[in-house]
């Protein structure tokens, strides 16, 4: 059994008075352990399907079986225990909670989780350390580069112990050499915790760090093969 | 669910990130909060005082004035035409047998000068049967005497705070003192009483007979007229049988024909308690409900504010509800800020509102008075304010799309 299976998922948005679709009936496997990128052309539809991996969305049609469970008929809330438990978001735009300390919001993830404060604390602390930023624990998000607050973001994905990660243009707002750092990071997580990660980007140079690397085109999936590195 | 102390540190930093718009928000609770504290402790002190005075007029008391009774009994004459005179008191005394003493009472405030000294304070005309109701000795000096009375002479009896005003160490015995310009010889002073309950001074009186205030110092418009008389029944139940005689003999002695309404207003003590205190309230209500509107508009306030501050951080929802906030954490967390806003403007307002009652009651005449429970009342409906109009911006924010929310701008 396979950790993510999605089979004829499409997704449409109502446009005056047709159906405009963005994904055309996706199949796709992934096994635990991989590091696959989703690449494709601006507008082909990898965010959308990047949503609905998440959780974040439901698809308008087909079916997602994540780790074993049904999940695109279930409610909003338990939609959000899964995001909660099983998956970490990258965002190109880091969304990190303004006026908010790195530290605490490494911790969120856990707060909704229902972690004791103290412990919510020290694995924080650990995580943030992980990638680099134990001086900066206490550092508002304004206070911190981009490829730090990236950094922030990569350890509250994975603090919670969530196994998949998914990340979305986590490099796009990054220059070259802060890009190398986040992929490092991922590379690292992948191969050395085993976490799943999942990355949609338009740059060959980023994508060539996964496993495995999908192409979409015009909503549905032009190539799907191992990155040979 | 989240920890209580994680949804309240996240709920006071939202408050404290925005200081002036939180303060000028909870301003129309803290107005509320404030008033009601203000409104209930005037209310609550007006009609202790009310009871406290009650106590100390004496005992099995009926009291007459001029003017016309409504059916509710609201309205107890003052102001009304003088109907009243000394002589209707007499006949009371002498011809119903459940009165035993029927004393005039003609007053009116007014300035009195002892050598370079003056006082002003209230000057009743009465004779001897006044002290008799309110079982009030003399502590030195002389009683009216009849002959006082029939020429209408020009004594006084004092009580103590006067005579403290006016002649400090010397004694006031055989001086002379004016009243409107008109010599009195002091006859008398009265053991000094102290404060009545609502802290009124009885001791700052002036008596002088009857007849002389009739005659000499106050402006009547018929002969022989009196403000009220004050009766006194063999016992307490006849305050209340005695009333229809004394209406009718009242009736007789006026000429008022079948027709014609009651021009005197007949009442004991317990009735007058009873008035007075519907008057007061009707207007705690009043202004109870001026206070319950502020409230009112206050939680507009607070609900409006948590609207637009629902809209400002919609990213930052998106963000919680994508790392696993269920919609109940997104509503208690909102729910909690406006709770936070409106007990913050609760307890600002109790502060502001305790100081107001301790303000009215050293500065103006209304006597105040604050319990717990005039407290806690407005306090905790503070925070019911703050539940309720809290809950559906919270709600609204917890119905967001975390997609949606999180491309916002
Ligand atoms: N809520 C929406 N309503 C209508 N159209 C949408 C909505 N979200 C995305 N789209 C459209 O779906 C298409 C695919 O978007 P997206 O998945 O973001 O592409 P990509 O990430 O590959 O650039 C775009 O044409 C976009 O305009
Ligand atoms: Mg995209």
């Amino acid at each position: 059994m396979s950790l993510i299976e999605l089979k004829h998922i499409t997704k449409s948005y109502p446009l005056e008075d047709t159906q405009l679709k963005i994904l055309k009936g996706i199949n796709l496997n992934i096994e635990k352990g991989d590091f696959v990128a989703i690449m494709g052309p601006s507008g082909s539809g990898k965010s959308t399907l990047m949503n609905i991996l998440g959780c974040l969305d439901k698809p308008t049609s087909g079916t997602y079986v994540l780790d074993g469970q049904r999940v695109e008929n279930l409610s909003a809330d338990e939609l959000a225990d899964i995001r909660n438990r099983k998956i970490g978001f990258v965002f190109q735009g880091f969304n990190l909670l303004s006026r908010t300390s790195a530290l605490e919001n490494v911790e969120l993830p856990m707060v909704y989780a229902n972690v004791p404060a103290a412990q919510r604390e020290e694995r924080a602390k650990k995580a943030l350390t992980k990638v680099g930023l134990r001086e900066r624990m206490y550092h508002m998000p304004n206070q911190l580069s981009g490829g730090q607050q990236q950094r922030v973001a990569i350890a509250r994905a994975v603090v919670n112990e969530a196994p998949i990660i998914f990340a979305d243009e986590p490099t796009g707002n990054l220059d070259t050499k802060m890009s190398v750092e986040i992929m490092n990071l991922f590379t690292k997580l992948n191969e050395d915790l085993g976490r799943t990660i999942i990355l949609v980007t338009h740059e060959d140079d980023i994508a060539h760090y996964a496993k495995r690397i999908i192409r979409i085109v015009d909503g549905e999936i032009h190539s799907d093969e191992k990155n040979e590195k | 669910m989240i920890d209580a102390r994680t949804i309240f540190s996240i709920a006071t930093r939202a408050i404290k990130a925005n200081k002036m718009r939180s303060i000028l928000t909870s301003l129309g609770i803290i107005i509320g909060v404030a008033a009601v504290i203000v409104m209930l402790s005037v209310g609550h002190g007006a009609q202790t005082s009310i009871q406290n005075e009650m106590k100390t007029m004496g005992s099995n008391l009926i009291i007459i004035r001029s003017g016309v009774a409504t059916s509710s009994g609201a309205r107890s004459g003052h102001g009304s035409k003088p109907t009243m005179k000394k002589s209707d008191g007499d006949a009371i005394q002498e011809k119903i047998e459940a009165i035993k003493l029927a004393a005039p009472v003609l007053e009116e405030t007014t300035q009195i000068v002892y050598g370079n000294a003056n006082w002003s304070t209230g000057v009743t005309g009465t004779d001897r049967r006044m002290f008799e109701i309110k079982e009030w000795n003399l502590s030195y000096g002389r009683m009216f005497s009849s002959t006082d009375i029939r020429s209408a002479a020009k004594v006084a009896i004092l009580g103590q705070t006067v005579v403290n005003e006016l002649f400090g160490d010397v004694d006031p015995l055989g001086k002379t003192i004016r009243i409107k310009g008109i010599p009195f010889q002091v006859i008398g002073v009265l053991i000094p009483r102290g404060q009545s309950g609502n802290g009124m001074d009885q001791d700052d009186v002036v008596y002088i007979p009857i007849t002389t205030a009739q005659k000499k110092v106050m402006g009547i418009s018929f002969p022989d007229q009196v403000k009220m008389i004050m009766l006194q029944a063999i016992d307490s139940q006849s305050t209340y049988t005695a009333q229809e005689e004394i209406r009718e003999l009242l009736r007789q002695r006026h000429n008022l024909g079948v027709n014609k309404e009651d021009d005197f207003v007949i009442r004991n003590l317990t009735q007058m308690m009873e008035m007075m205190e519907s008057s007061t309230k009707v207007m705690t209500i009043l202004l109870g409900s001026i206070a319950s509107i502020s409230l009112l508009v206050g939680g507009i306030g607070i609900m409006n504010i948590m609207l637009v501050s629902v809209t400002e951080r919609t990213r930052e929802i998106g963000i919680r509800m994508a790392i696993g906030a269920k919609a109940w954490d997104i509503r208690w967390q909102f729910l909690t800020e406006s709770l936070v806003l409106s007990l913050i403007g609760g307890l600002v307002g109790v502060v502001i509102g305790l100081l107001g009652s301790y303000l009215v009651g050293v500065f103006s005449s209304l006597p105040t008075k604050v319990s717990l429970l005039y407290v806690l009342l407005p306090f905790s409906f503070s925070g019911m304010v703050g539940l309720f109009f809290g809950f559906y911006p919270a709600y609204k924010a917890s119905l967001l799309n975390p997609i949606n929310a999180l491309r916002y701008e």
